[in-house]
């Protein structure tokens, strides 16, 4: 990192960059019809997305940047623990294949534009709506801010930013530009432009997988060579815990964990409101559903992904320097082995990977406070043309928050609330998902739960403490009764579903009133216009 | 499949709850969830597969199997689906607001 600004990565990083800011500016044109004051036009890009301009929207909505640093990065720093991602992204298809077209469904019936939206509507309580809005506001924040923190690793490898410069605005010019560029296009745009540049994106991220998992293992040697010095390196023990760095495969006290954090994530996932937002903005209900089926293969690509942990112990990234950030791991990995346009194409790959989230994760946020606290609490008699201008506003504010946020505090800041925001967002999952099949649950047991949850998982994140910090050290704590770690999500999820229905037979049992329910059962499989032509052969041709 | 359609009269409009084509699904949607989650039978180094441990390669490919048993999940709902909607009739776009 010491060797200067590299020219030529820094050109085609640039030169990427600036192909997809044309691209957001031009999705402004793309695709556009109806009302463009309507919120669904700016918020749901019209609700018009295809299977595969789904799947590449989806694809590039989950996995993020960050996610292609982390990961990695988790393999690099613990070895086995780290991989638990990839267990996470298989169980969370099969999962949604079960709930989300009945989501897709019901919200196209209603115009429901956020969760918050259908917990209004189907429960008859705005505190609930609020609740599940503002545990959506609150987890995604840090998510934005995390996207900046992969910006800022691949700044940092090519030389600009970061550690590289002593003058604190010069350091932070580039990132500042970037999210000057990502601001205004989405805010001219909307959800159009992540749409258009997830194409960009994804077949950049995949040329750079498919190129890097066969290219770095024949450079270093074969997989068993990488795998040989990877045990040898999470074997030795680190002299301030006594323990070692890691291990190459899950031991027994550690497998709940591994389990209940791949379970509790994939939980979690469809409850964060930019996955919502972007299945949302599909055109019809088998989309949804097709997309379940070949989003997959992004799980495929996370896993070799995942691999390149193993990549950059065996390269030697990091050895011998103490306290080494391993976010960074990958990009120097990528700096160290592959020539300087490739590794450029590669930086681009990821920090384009941060744009695409970063958008729809403040469009979604910005959809939750337009509709769910200043519609519902500020200004009920808010016309679509004022709500589309107070979204495209509150994705603004989201923004310069993360900004603010990845500014002000360090890193692991943002990643503890991203920690925290995981645990959070699963607490509405009894909500949002139950709500989908039952009206059984009594809407103020479900809040009950929901802040129990809320509390405890809060509470146990902040008790855990790591070899470098105090308080919020990690996700898993061990469970009380069960004696195993287990990740603290599923913990607090649990009790919030053991207090949601314990409540409930006291409150039925009390006659407490139930709400008023404005959806009805065939609601839930409800196709779309579009389709229903699709599905039925003999009506009329053209 | 036959005990749905073959064995009732056409008076009996009501497809029943489970079908062969859901339970079905379900199963193919309950698999991955089974596999991963017993981490205990993945957690070994061997076999090795050119040269990657065990626990890596198995979970690596299970993304791929997972992803044919949510396809064939996916063709028996949509056939399980249009039969219902055929059942059901015209009756089926009632009751929508806006």
């Amino acid at each position: 990192m010491k060797h200067g600004i590299n020219g030529v990565e820094l050109a085609v990083f640039t030169f990427f960059f600036v192909l997809v800011s044309v691209l957001g500016f031009l999705a402004a044109r793309w695709r556009r019809a109806g009302d463009a004051l309507n919120l669904d036009e700016w918020g749901l890009g019209g609700r018009s997305f295809g299977t595969w301009i789904s799947w590449f929207l989806l694809g590039g909505d989950l996995y993020t940047a960050y996610t292609f640093i982390a990961v990695p990065a988790a393999v690099y720093a613990a070895g086995a623990a780290g991989f638990f991602a990839v267990p996470y992204t298989i169980l969370v298809y099969p999962l949604i294949f079960c709930f989300l077209p009945r989501l897709w469904s019901v919200a196209h019936r209603h115009g429901y534009v956020t969760t918050s939206d259908f917990v209004r509507g189907r429960y008859g309580s705005k505190g609930l709506s609020l609740a599940v809005a503002l545990t959506g506001i609150l987890a995604t924040m840090p998510y934005v801010a995390l996207q900046l923190v992969g910006i800022q690793a691949v700044l940092d490898v090519i030389g600009i930013g970061g550690n590289a410069s002593t003058n604190s605005f010069v350091k932070d010019l580039p990132l500042l530009i970037a999210f000057a560029v990502l601001a205004a296009y989405t805010y001219s745009s909307g959800l159009r432009a992540p749409a258009l540049i997830a194409f960009v994106k994804d077949t950049l991220v995949y040329i750079v997988i498919a190129v890097a998992i066969i290219y770095i293992p024949l450079r270093l040697g074969g997989f068993a060579h990488i795998f040989h010095a990877s045990a040898q390196a999470l074997a030795k023990v680190n002299p301030a815990t006594g323990k070692p760095r890691g291990e190459l495969v899950s031991s027994a006290k550690n497998q709940w964990a591994y389990a209940t954090l791949a379970f509790g994530s994939a939980l979690a996932l469809f409850m964060y409101p930019h996955s919502v937002t972007a299945t949302l903005s599909s055109r019809s209900r088998a989309v949804v559903r097709r997309n379940t089926v070949i989003l997959p293969l992004y799980s495929l690509m996370l896993g070799l992904l995942a691999l390149l942990g193993f990549m950059a112990i065996a390269d030697g990234v990091g050895k011998g320097i103490k306290g080494y950030n391993s976010q960074l791991a990958i990009p120097q990995l990528f700096d160290n082995l592959f020539p300087s346009w490739f590794a450029g194409v590669s930086f681009a790959a990821i920090g384009i990977g941060a744009l695409v989230p970063a958008a729809i994760m403040s469009i979604a946020a910005a959809n939750l406070f337009t509709r769910n606290i200043y519609k519902d609490f500020l200004r009920p008699d808010a016309t679509p043309e004022q709500e589309t201008r107070v979204s495209k506003l509150a994705s603004l504010a989201v923004k310069i928050g993360a900004l603010v946020f990845v500014l002000s505090l360090d890193q692991s800041t943002a990643i503890n609330f991203q920690l925290l925001g995981g645990i959070w967002i699963l607490q509405t999952f009894p909500t949002l998902v139950s709500g989908l099949y039952t009206r059984w649950f009594h809407r103020w047991a479900l809040l009950a739960g929901w802040a129990v949850g809320m509390v405890y998982g809060t509470w146990a994140a902040w008790t855990v403490a790591s070899a470098t910090q105090a308080h919020f050290g990690g996700s898993s704590k061990l469970i009380p009764g069960i004696g195993k770690l287990g990740y603290i999500g599923v913990t607090a999820f649990v009790l919030n579903l053991a207090v949601a229905v314990v409540l409930t037979f006291v409150l039925r049992a009390l006659g407490a009133p139930a709400g008023s329910d404005e959806t009805t059962e065939a609601d839930y499989t409800a196709e779309s216009a579009v389709e229903g032509v699709e599905e039925r052969p003999l009506a009329e041709a053209h | 499949m036959a005990v749905e359609s073959g064995s009732k009269p056409l008076q009996a409009r009501q497809i029943p709850v489970v079908t062969a084509a859901r339970a079905g699904a379900a199963v193919c949607l309950v698999l991955p969830l089974i596999a991963m989650v017993w981490v205990n039978s993945y957690a070994r180094l061997t076999p090795a597969f050119i040269g990657i441990p065990f626990f890596y390669w198995y979970q690596i490919s299970w993304v791929v199997l997972t992803c044919a048993l949510t396809a064939i999940a996916y063709g028996l709902i949509r056939h399980d689906e249009r039969a219902r909607r055929g059942h059901s009739g015209t009756g089926e776009s009632a009751g929508g607001s806006a």
